[in-house]
């Protein structure tokens, strides 16, 4: 072969570097990535109707089950149950919200996406940081449109405005992270039905041993003490305090944002790292 | 890129991969020469995917070498990724988008500047004849328009490398032949193509230079008609018109029994049935026969299949391989 076998035209690169002798993804080029991710991700997601209608749908049968069917045998002291519901029912659905992460990157992989993506010069983690981002999204509506059914249903806030905006900056971060545990455990199952399951057996305990939907002082001392250990429970109260006065906020929310930076930095890279394997 | 060109696109060296107890690749060797489109032939389970893997940075080898334009896939797989595109047997594409989108985030990850991806996703649209389509969404595509989309997304990023992992598999006639004109055409414009098939007659259509493997090893390599060589012969079946000129049939074409070629013929069926030696020899006896005035009403020629290189070559037909494939398949 004499002649040149380069493609015809020279071809600009963005967000490339060279260090050690090898080339690397700048900074930039994650960022970059990142974003293309995430708007792939709504893309997707905001044109399958059906799914959005589920994952509204869902939390609102909760709530209306919680509300009108359990809740009149629930005592919860001095506190009306719709208002000692809804912060528990909101955080429960960031946490049902997070699942999907999961399951959707399981999808991926089976349509062979995943495949192709990890073989483009692209940050391998971008997928991760942009697949979360676009579900943080998704959960922003999901919370609006709970917060709209929790004032139909009859929640009251009694909180000033900048608190009820830290709660719901509360949840959000709670999702975020938990999207992150939901991306490890899907790419470790790596199958869209077992991601599912598997989402299931550990969402479950946490949601429902927790203050979310019952005062945990009613629970057998050991489920107690784990509802009271929870981060749920702590992201629960936090909400409640922020929302309706009571817990006092400022203790489990600094636990809660404890909990989370740390469950960041251990998900994170694990979720990265099962998806370099996957 | 001109110091590159001694550099061998793909260059494997003693490659191994096993998936647990299952040996995947056992020492592969090979080296595909730039601008040249490589076929790599074997049966299900042989190791085809998984060198494709190897090569696209998604499985790591665990022991031997492997380099494209002489990056190698464990020390520089960013230089792998940038030179490779990637296809195969499935549409890899995100079905909710459209054509155009799919190509332009593919684009953009091959770290095209927006703008960049953007013309480049309209010309390629075009040249694979999807521009009507281009803002349809994936899901409402054929399954041929799909695969060809998934074609174009490998290619969005103008790599000098491709690889198609069986890229034929599942396509109809017309979709699998609209392919080869492009991998022509993809060779004619420089790039280099190393793809899987269980065709011998697809690798002989495309490939200047063969593999053949098996269990991981290559068995045998040489140009398409070396290996239809090793494998025997062509089978030339000519049936006269009249059963009465058999017999000068088989006079005019004695001397190219000489040169090797064996003549049988069948007198109830009037039919002479030739292995032919040498690939010019069916068109040499057909115009024979024809200059003599001997009609002839059917010509079939059958070319050696995978199967019988395959036998040639292992005593063994494709299918007792076969066995592996699932664990390769579920690995």
């Amino acid at each position: 072969m004499t002649t040149s076998t380069a493609p015809a035209e020279p071809t600009t690169r963005v967000g490339i570097v060279a260090r050690g002798g090898r080339q690397r993804l700048s900074f930039g080029a994650v960022l970059r990535d990142s974003q293309v991710m995430a708007v792939r991700q709504l893309r997707k997601t905001l044109r399958r109707p059906v799914y959005i209608v589920f994952a509204f749908i869902q939390p609102v049968i909760f709530v209306l089950l919680f509300r009108y069917i359990f809740g009149g045998a629930i005592d919860t002291g001095g506190v009306s149950y719709v208002n000692f519901l809804l912060p528990g029912i909101i955080v429960q659905t960031a946490v049902f919200g997070a699942l999907i992460t999961g399951i959707g990157l399981t999808e991926d992989l089976a349509a062979g996406v995943v495949d192709r993506l990890r073989s483009l010069p692209m940050s391998r983690a971008a997928v991760l940081f942009g697949r979360t981002a676009a579900d943080l999204v998704m959960n922003v509506l999901t919370l609006v449109v709970m917060v709209a059914v929790g004032l139909a249903v009859g929640f009251r806030p009694s909180e000033p405005a900048w608190q009820l905006l830290m709660a719901f900056l509360l949840v959000l971060a709670f999702s975020y992270v938990f999207s992150w545990i939901s991306a490890w455990v899907g790419l470790s199952v790596r199958n869209p039905e077992t991601a599912q399951s598997a989402g299931f057996i550990w969402v479950f305990p946490l949601t429902f041993a927790s203050s979310a939907f019952v005062p945990p002082d009613t629970m057998p001392s050991a489920v107690r003490a784990f509802a009271e250990l929870n981060p749920m429970t702590l992201a629960v109260d936090a909400v409640r305090g922020l929302t309706i006065g009571s817990p006092s906020p400022t203790t489990p929310a600094l636990q809660t944002l404890a909990w989370l930076a740390g469950l960041l930095l251990i998900f994170v890279p694990l979720a990265v790292r099962a998806f370099r394997r996957a | 890129m001109t110091t590159n060109d001694l550099v061998p696109a793909v260059e494997v060296d003693d490659l191994a991969v096993s998936y647990g107890a299952v040996v995947a690749l056992d020492g592969l060797r090979l080296t595909v020469r730039q601008g040249t489109v490589f076929g790599l032939l074997g049966p299900n389970g042989a190791g085809k995917t998984t060198l494709i893997k190897v090569l696209s940075t998604l499985l790591r080898p665990g022991g031997g070498q492997a380099r494209v334009l002489g990056a190698d896939v464990g020390r520089d797989p960013l230089a792998v990724r940038l030179a490779i595109g990637l296809a195969g047997q499935f549409a890899a594409v995100d079905q909710e988008l459209t054509g155009r989108e799919n190509l332009e985030m593919v684009g953009r990850l091959y770290r095209l500047p927006a703008a960049e991806a953007r013309r480049r996703a309209a010309e390629i649209l075009e040249r694979f004849d999807l521009t009507d389509a281009a803002n349809r969404r994936v899901s409402t595509y054929s399954g041929g328009m799909k695969r060809r989309l998934d074609l174009a997304a490998s290619l969005t990023g103008r790599p000098p490398v491709l690889l198609l992992d069986e890229p034929t598999t599942g396509l109809d006639p017309r979709s699998r032949q609209e392919l080869w004109t492009m991998i022509d055409e993809l060779r004619n414009a420089g790039t280099t193509v190393l793809l899987t098939t269980q065709y011998l007659e697809e690798a002989d259509r495309l490939a200047q230079d063969i593999a053949v493997i098996d269990h991981g090893k290559v068995i045998a390599e040489g140009t398409p008609a070396e290996l239809k060589a090793s494998a025997g012969t062509d089978v030339l079946r000519v049936r006269l018109t009249d059963p009465a000129h058999l017999a000068t049939a088989e006079a005019v074409l004695a001397d190219l029994a000489a040169t090797g070629t064996e003549v049988r013929a069948d007198r109830p069926t009037a039919e002479l049935t030739l292995r032919v030696s040498r690939p010019d020899a069916s068109a040499e006896a057909i115009r024979r026969l024809d200059g003599k005035g001997l009609g002839v009403s059917v010509i079939q020629l059958t070319q050696p299949s995978l199967d019988d290189v395959f036998l040639a070559l292992t005593g063994r037909t494709t299918t007792d391989s076969d066995t592996d494939s699932k664990q390769e398949a579920a690995a």
